[in-house]
């Protein structure tokens, strides 16, 4: 199998667990102008590798939720592809990828919206198990027993029903059960987004430490720039549905290449005795419509740097001389082929 | 230093439940200067959104008992009757909420919103205060207000309608503007935006603000003093730049730990705060309600700890010594396995 779009200079020698190749995701909406289309997630490529977390960023309606989505095929893709350890399901059958569903699982946003408020703790863990026949029923019974204490509950949880958990603790209960068809993959959705910064903090240090117990590989989709860098060893930052910058973690985020990562990492409120003195870039602007996407490069209305030929020609993901990829004509790092003409001389 | 606009006195807010009484605020006092910002942190529950509420008397549950005294401009608002507080809310005392779509009744246009609350306040014909609407969302960076003044609120994006609400809020130019939450619905690009224009505006007009929040890094960009509240107490207050530089109590510790670096340091696991929030309606309350979750409880933190200031200005409710603070916060907020 080729292995496209991915840079020549990756050292990573670990197996590609998941891979999208160019994943188109159109929504056909009627509107009084007629038919349109939401162009909600538009050519992402992407490999994850076993073990590592890729970390997916952008403000809503970036489509990242919709890639998350499509990458576990919980909705079929337009067209284009994606792999999970080699097999391609996006074509496959409701039947044999209902077998793959095993190998990932997801976790989403608001776990109150995604537990059965009627099903106590313990069978809401269970029932992923059955639904695959994964044992006899001590042994789910035993297993789920064990995945809510690796949650962190002890065993006078079991029969609770989900109303009388908080939301962290309902966050963790979503991860328990996303745990219990033991997955190699979870795709997680803004899963501390909706959670109080003390509760975050929880949740993100249940999921380090999950990683390292049970070798997972995680996709973690959040707005939150900080939160990303801090779980994800490389970070893809989406715009209007499709990825501008791709990276090791610490590069995109201690010297962005697109200036929509600058301007993200810009805004973020940093807990600092002197932030006022602090210059930032604040965006004009909204996020432009996925009907109606701009020209050439879809960041060009609100970008500060944009130049004539932005307006006019699409920038093209490219390799930087650190391994990165950014779509930009006037990146902030120079590239492979060139060096940037706006930037401090090449290295 | 002048008298203060707003003196909340001891604020104590109960609600009577099935199961008791049950403290949402408990006790606090603060004071916001003219043309100060405070900020007002706290996680969910902590109190922070009763406390202003029942600030403006808009908290009309019949199982709720609002004590204390809450001066403004001299006057005790708690006291007033519902006549007269009409006067002050939206002229004197504007509010700005979380959620801009709940705020604004879908079937009015932008314009309608913020040319009835300046009619509400002043005699002036409809042409003139809707003359003032296009003034105020052109101030609030709407583009081509001209127009935009007779959309309704569905056809502004989630940013662009919390504008809206602050032109609403500022028509009045009042001398304090209580924002509850009023960026965390939005994205950080926005936020930003948001941020930049309240902080233009209040150099502008010269109001004061209390920002209520959950975020300290929303906090450190804004405000010039820092409340700290937890289980409707406060557990912390002082100068921004202080509280920031050296913050006193382990709650305020745990609140800045829990937060991922931003300075690009990547580590294993965060220093996030153990157990749950304090339930308010526990009535086991005379004691350091953080106690329940903080790593240095000990038999001290009973009775309830005095908020008392070390540095003059700079308060807190802990029972640690002071002097062994800085190293003790060392301690707690160091996160484990830096990876790069």
């Amino acid at each position: 199998m080729t292995a496209p779009a991915e840079p020549a200079t990756t050292t990573d020698t670990r197996p590609v667990l998941l891979e999208a190749r160019s994943v188109v995701k159109h929504f056909p909406i009627r509107t009084s102008q007629g038919k349109q289309v939401v162009q909600a997630v538009d050519g992402v490529s992407l490999q994850v590798r076993q073990g590592e977390t890729l970390g997916l960023v952008g403000e809503s309606g970036c489509g990242k939720s919709t890639l998350g989505r499509c990458l576990v095929r919980l909705i079929d893709v337009t067209s284009g592809q994606v792999f999970f350890d080699g097999l391609d399901i996006t074509t496959m059958s409701r039947r044999a990828l209902r077998s793959q569903r095993t190998g990932f699982q997801m976790i989403f946003q608001d776990p109150y919206a995604s537990l059965n408020p009627r099903r106590r703790a313990l069978a809401t863990v269970e029932e992923p198990m059955r639904t695959h026949g994964m044992g006899t029923d001590q042994e789910i019974h035993d297993r789920a027993m064990h995945l809510l204490e690796v949650v962190g509950f002890d065993a006078s949880f079991a029969d609770r029903y989900p109303h009388e958990f908080s939301g962290g603790q309902r966050q963790r209960l979503g991860i328990a059960r996303a745990l219990a068809v033991q997955p190699r993959l979870l795709i997680a959705d803004e899963p501390v987004s909706a959670l109080d910064v003390s509760i975050q903090a929880q949740v993100l240090n249940l999921l380090a430490d999950l990683q390292r117990d049970q070798r997972l590989t995680y996709v973690f989709i959040a707005h939150d720039l900080a939160v990303v860098h801090h779980i994800a060893d490389r970070i893809g930052v989406m715009y209007l549905g499709e990825l501008v910058e791709l990276g090791d973690s610490s590069p995109v985020y201690t010297a962005p290449a697109h200036p929509y990562t600058e301007a993200l990492l810009s805004a973020i409120p940093v807990i600092d005795a002197d932030a006022e003195k602090r210059d930032r870039i604040v965006l004009v602007g909204d996020l432009p419509s996925p009907i109606d996407k701009p020209t050439g490069c879809a960041f060009h209305p609100r970008c500060q740097y944009a130049q004539d030929i932005c307006r006019r020609e699409k920038p093209v993901l490219q390799p930087l001389v650190d391994g990165r990829q950014v779509a930009c004509h006037f990146p902030l790092v120079p590239t492979a082929a060139a060096p940037a003409p706006r930037t401090t001389p090449a290295v | 230093m002048s008298e203060p606009l707003l003196d909340v006195r001891n604020l104590r807010v109960s609600f009577r439940t099935r199961g008791g009484t049950v403290d949402a605020v408990d006790g606090i006092s603060f004071s916001v200067g003219a043309g100060e910002v405070v900020g007002l942190v706290g996680e969910s529950g902590s109190g922070k959104s009763v406390s202003m509420l029942s600030v403006l008397g808009l908290i009309d549950n019949p199982n709720c008992v609002v004590e204390g005294e809450v001066l403004f401009k001299g006057q005790d608002l708690l006291t007033l009757d519902d006549k007269a507080l009409r006067r002050i809310r939206g002229q004197e005392i504007a509010m700005i909420f979380q959620d801009p779509m709940t705020a604004l009744t879908p079937v009015y246009t932008a314009g309608w919103h913020i040319s009835e609350q300046i009619r509400a306040h002043e005699k002036v014909t409809k042409k003139a205060a809707l003359d003032r609407a296009v003034q105020l969302l052109d101030a609030v960076g709407i583009p081509n207000a001209k127009e935009r003044v007779n959309s309704y609120p569905h056809q502004f994006s989630g940013g662009m309608r919390q504008r809206v609400v602050i032109a609403m809020a500022l028509s009045c130019n009042p001398s304090l503007l209580i924002a509850d939450e009023p960026t965390t619905a939005l994205d950080v690009t926005i936020q930003a935006q948001i941020l930049e224009l309240l902080r233009d505006l209040q150099t502008e007009f010269g109001s004061s603000i209390v920002l209520i929040t959950h975020d300290m890094g929303v906090v450190s960009q804004m405000s010039d003093r820092v409340l700290v509240m937890y289980g409707g107490r406060l557990a912390e207050a002082g100068p921004r730049r202080e509280v920031m530089r050296d913050p006193l109590h382990p709650y305020t510790w745990g609140l800045m730990g829990s937060i991922p670096p931003t300075d690009g340091t990547r580590v294993e696991r965060l220093a996030a705060i153990p157990g749950l929030p304090i339930n308010p309606s526990d009535p086991d309350r005379d004691r350091c309600l953080f106690s329940t979750r903080c790593s240095f409880a000990s038999d001290a933190c009973r009775p309830q700890p005095d908020l008392v200031a070390h540095v003059p200005g700079h308060l807190d409710a802990c029972v640690l010594p002071y002097d062994q603070r800085p190293a003790l916060r060392l301690e707690a907020t160091t996160p484990t396995g830096v990876r790069r």
